[in-house]
């Protein structure tokens, strides 16, 4: 067994509404000094095998097709 | 011959169809029910994606529903000419299946909106708007969390540059969406998708803020009837 992260984000051109609501909230809970906040998502895949070369590309065909959409989202792929 | 038959896609977690089916029939078409998990378009001449919250809206709205054993039939009838059409939640899916460029994120403000929108039609030639006239103003409900459109740069201004840009919105932009975009089509205009909804403004009888979505019904069945 062994985990693959997949973390997910929305491009750096893309307007993210949600961390921009955190990043105002943060002052006000007494949060200082943060100039930018962005959302994005993290996936834990469990994979059945060793996390060599031939499973990373199969996370990454995952990441590709139903993880992120690569229109707005971009992905990135490692081993934990 | 016959009335034009539309097909309703039904995904889990789909809430317009019913009133799809209604505005199909109102306008003198025959609607026939599709089942999202049948490999199966059941030989009908176009089809409407209604809105709801398919699949819950899990992971991305549209992001499992492009998966449904039916859009394995679907995406690639469409790439031949198949008309589709795509509301709320069925423009989310026409956008994931990349039937359509770009996406839906998150409303600017983070508010689900729901109200009666003026939008303009840009474009009156595609399959689904030509019995609009170009420019017409139509009062149309939306209601929606995630309507925002975007894409990258070259993307928009090819769209404008080639009447993609279908439906836009009047007076205010509800979602924030890159140049006021409500709806697109593709390259050859058979699948157009919009965030208002055409198929609760076909009646008053419902508290419809007008009936200026039946053109959207309208143009679809008279283009068979002139096939």
């Amino acid at each position: 067994m062994a985990r693959v992260i997949v973390d997910v984000m929305l491009k750096p051109e893309i307007l993210d509404p949600q961390g921009q609501a955190i990043a105002r909230a943060l002052p006000r809970l007494g949060f200082s000094g943060v100039a930018e906040v962005r959302q994005g998502k993290r996936f834990e895949v469990e994979i059945e095998g060793p996390a060599d070369e031939a499973a990373l590309e199969d996370v990454r065909k995952m990441a590709e097709t139903l993880l992120a959409n690569t229109v707005i989202e971009d992905y990135s792929v490692r081993v934990e | 011959m016959g009335a034009a038959r539309v097909g309703v896609v039904t995904f889990p977690g789909t809430l317009d169809d019913q009133d799809a089916a209604r505005a199909i029939r109102h306008a003198g078409g025959e609607a026939v029910s599709l089942w999202h998990a049948d490999r199966d378009l059941r030989g009908v001449d176009a089809v409407f994606l209604p809105g709801g919250f398919s699949y819950g809206d899990y992971l991305r709205c549209g992001a499992i529903s492009r998966f449904a054993p039916l859009m394995e039939e679907l995406v690639p009838a469409a790439n031949a000419g198949l008309p589709v059409l795509g509301t709320c939640n069925g423009f989310q899916i026409l956008c994931e299946a990349h039937l359509l460029p770009g996406a839906l994120t998150r409303n600017v403000g983070l508010h689900y909106v729901c109200r009666d929108q003026r939008v303009r039609v840009e474009n009156a030639t595609t399959a689904w708007t030509g019995d609009y006239a170009p420019g017409q103003e139509l009062l149309l409900p939306v209601k929606h969390g995630e309507g925002r459109y975007v894409a990258d740069q070259a993307t928009i201004e090819s769209l404008e540059a080639s009447g993609r840009v279908v439906v836009r919105y009047l007076d205010v932009n509800p979602n924030g969406s890159t140049n006021f975009i409500a709806g697109v089509s593709n390259e050859a205009g058979n699948v157009v998708g919009l965030m208002p909804h055409p198929e609760h403004a076909v009646e008053e009888l419902t508290g419809a803020p007008s009936v200026d979505g039946r053109g959207f019904f309208t143009s679809i069945l008279k283009r068979f009837v002139n096939l």
